[in-house]
């Protein structure tokens, strides 16, 4: 879809970056020391590292993809909420204490404290570096998609200016600024949802959602018949004797419903479903086809903005509401829900077929779905294994919820946070104004991202615009403060990680093991120039997975941070018999299995090598079930391979 | 060089065993009432998932109550386990003062 550039999103955006970098730079004197880069001296108050928690952890994926998420099938994104939250509970009542208690500054110095070996540290500096640059891929695809439609720039632009600009308040100012540019975002962040939740109450719900003052495109959608019978369905659609309306059936379009109809000035495709073996259903549907010159036509005309030309309508509306009225006026939170649940509400889908020729044809139909449906999980296709009885489809969600809960306390660029706090019971404090700040954000996700779904201000192409595009559809003023705050999601979330990973590269890799010398400021400047190539390499990545979902990308750094640091990080602190031996096979073990598990998936097979993910090694996506338990059985075993020999006396 | 070797980077604070264990106990239980939560929300949801949408109260059903509870719960067990450390470092000076 085509977005016009709003000025006043662009000046809103302006604002909030120059009052960022302004800060860092301000702040950035007072960070000379490499303490000071690292851990903030430790005198952050608890209060503005708790909501910092939130901001950083809040990230592009948070917002930006489980609001999408949320708003194309419903309570599934919640799911990931759910999960996400979790994991702070075993951060906090696991692994917090212990590793505060250690005072140490990174992960690997936590797990190294106990003994000195070059081999932990080596595992944990690399574990680091490839969770932190996991995570770093979707922030950057969302820094991409959030800026292409707001400034119209083209993908890597946005992954160009967002990597540039956290370079340089990275390099100015290190940990400091990171702390007040997240607690900033953070606290925008809640701010303005509570504002947008309660404006998404206010209006309610309604079948005939006005985007900016336009009535939204109604769909047709002929049916329920008895049979697929096409004079029945010519006779619907009114055609004369010259239209031609035929299924396609051959090749690349096999099994996929979709009919063909030809009349004199235009083509359009309309979509076959079969709800029960005597319900039939032919829906309207737009769709983009790419030529194998690579010009794009939607519903037949070329995309633009001028004459002749045309771009995709967008949608998201309730096709039912209960009591067949048409709209609700003001609702309130548990009102909403229950209203929506007894509603039906048109969701979409797509089929893509790709040509012998070489041209692309993406279709999308609608798809009425009772409110029901859209609250209870499911309704998403990975999560399809939650309503089927294949086994696979279930042990891939315990997976996935696996990873989530274990993910958390795991990740490298949020154990960080936990030395920039004078005590013990300061970071409780800040954890719980952590958890708080970001359950109560997740909250309002669900809100949100329903609100999106029935907002008419859908782009039908692409989710990770929902939740700015349902701000535009309430008012511009407020598209622009949410678009630029989801900017600066994606900057602190990102300045976060690189600071983990400069951190790892420095003091782990080359200090401690490679044990090269330096002093005080050579390691600072050592830090800086590790962060610019951590942020180059982050923006090439950024750009070359544009199409990921940026969610999945997460699950994928939640995987590997639970396979790899979890069961290393929780043996440590509870089993006397942990040796160095144990940790980094553990370490190792974990790593590597997951990273494995997941490029030999189904999912890797179809969006990285365009092979048939029918033939996949590995028989589900997610490989937390697996690797997580395999990384403790590891340690457990290479440890009690590696006792240390008694004394003799 | 300041703090990157391995020494804390501030002086250790003054917290006896007793407090540290009894804290790190109050932290697992309440970490196994989360997971018993949370557990139980997800094989729910993996063997028995029609129940998810059984209506529990207000039109809403068991799959938004189970979900929001599980956020909430978070934030309360959190808070009830800040209380309850902080009582008990405070009476480990207590004693302290009058051990002195």
């Amino acid at each position: 879809m085509i977005y016009e550039p709003s000025l006043m999103a662009v000046l809103i955006f302006g604002a909030i970056v120059a009052v960022t970098l302004g800060l860092s730079f301000w702040l950035g004197s007072k960070a000379k020391s490499s303490k000071g880069y690292f851990a903030a001296g430790g005198g952050i108050h608890w209060f503005v590292n708790g909501v910092a928690f939130a901001g950083d952890y809040l990230s592009a994926a948070s917002f930006l993809g489980i609001c999408g998420m949320i708003a194309f099938y419903g309570y599934d994104g919640f799911l990931y909420s759910i999960g996400y939250l979790a994991g702070w509970i075993v951060a906090l009542f696991v692994i917090a204490e212990p590793l505060k208690r250690m005072g140490r500054y990174t992960f690997a110095d936590a797990l190294d404290s106990k003994f000195q070996s070059r081999g932990i540290k080596l595992a944990a500096a690399i574990s680091t570096l490839a969770v932190s640059i996991f995570y770093l891929i979707p922030q950057m695809v969302g820094a991409g998609a959030l800026i292409t439609p707001l400034l119209g720039f083209p993908h890597y632009v946005g992954v160009l200016m967002v990597g540039t600009i956290v370079i340089l308040i990275v390099v100015t100012a290190g940990m400091v600024s990171t702390t007040y540019v997240q607690f900033l975002k953070g606290s925008l962040l809640v701010i303005f949802s509570t504002v947008l939740t309660v404006l998404i109450l206010q209006r309610g719900l309604t079948t005939d959602p006005e985007n900016n003052g336009q009535p939204i495109h109604h769909f047709e959608i002929f049916g329920p018949a008895a049979s697929n019978d096409i004079e029945n369905w010519r006779t619907e659609l009114g055609l004369s004797e010259q239209d031609s309306l035929i299924p396609m059936t051959q090749g690349p379009w096999e099994d996929k419903g979709i009919l063909k109809l030809s009349q004199a000035d235009k083509t359009s495709y309309w979509k076959l479903t079969k709800e029960a073996d005597d319900q039939y259903f032919l829906s309207e549907t737009q769709y983009k086809l790419q030529t194998k010159e690579g010009s794009i036509l939607i519903n037949g005309l070329p995309q633009g903005t001028g004459e002749g030309e045309t771009d995709f309508y967008p949608v998201g509306r309730i096709s039912k509401l209960p009591g067949d009225e048409s709209e609700t006026g003001a609702l309130g939170p548990a009102e909403f829900l229950s209203t929506l649940r007894e509603s039906e509400i048109i969701l979409w889908g797509s089929e893509t077929i790709k040509e012998t020729d070489g041209s692309a044809l993406t279709i999308y139909f609608p798809k009425p779905t009772s409110g029901k449906k859209v609250l209870s999980p499911g309704n998403h296709p990975k999560f399809a294994g939650i309503r089927g009885s294949d086994w696979k489809g279930k042990l891939n969600f315990l997976s996935l919820m696996l990873a989530l809960f274990c993910g958390t306390a795991s990740l490298p660029h949020i154990l960080i946070r936990y030395y920039t706090v004078k005590d013990q019971a300061s970071a409780r404090k800040s954890t719980i104004v952590g958890i708080g700040s970001i359950g109560y954000f997740y909250i309002l996700t669900l809100f949100m991202g329903l609100g999106a779904m029935t907002s008419g201000s859908l782009d039908v192409t692409n989710s990770n615009m929902a939740a700015p595009l349902l701000a535009k559809s309430i008012g511009d003023w407020l598209f622009a403060i949410i678009s630029a705050i989801a900017f600066t999601t994606v900057l602190g979330t990102v300045s976060g990680l690189i600071i983990a990973s400069s951190g790892a590269v420095v003091h782990d890799l080359m200090s401690s093991f490679m044990k090269i010398e330096m002093n005080d400021f050579a390691k600072v400047r050592i830090a800086k120039i590790a962060s610019v190539v951590v942020g180059v390499i982050a923006i090439v990545l950024g750009i070359l997975f544009e199409k990921f979902n940026v969610n999945y990308l997460v699950g994928w750094a939640f995987s590997v941070a639970a396979s790899a640091n979890l069961p290393a990080l929780v043996m440590l602190l509870f089993w006397s018999k942990t040796t160095k031996q144990g940790i980094t096979a553990a370490i190792f073990a974990g790593m590597i299995s997951s990273l494995g598990w997941i490029l030999l998936s189904a999912d890797s097979y179809k969006g990285i090598y365009g092979l048939d993910p029918e033939t996949a090694i590995v028989p589900f996506s997610q490989p937390g079930l697996v690797t997580i338990p395999l990384g403790f059985l590891i340690l457990v075993i290479v440890s009690l391979m590696t006792q240390p020999k008694t004394q003799e006396s | 060089m300041a703090g990157f070797d391995h020494g804390p980077n501030e002086p250790d604070e003054q917290e006896n065993i007793e407090t540290i264990s009894r804290n790190t106990r109050l932290g697992m239980i309440l970490f196994i009432v989360y997971l018993v939560l949370y557990g139980g929300f997800v094989l729910l949801n993996t063997f028995s998932p029609a129940q998810m949408e059984v209506v529990v109260f207000a039109g809403l059903n068991l799959a938004i109550v189970y979900g929001f509870t599980l956020i909430i719960a978070a934030f309360a067990l959190a808070m009830i386990y800040g209380w309850l450390c902080r009582n008990d470092v405070s009476s480990t000076s207590d004693s302290k003062e009058t051990a002195q």
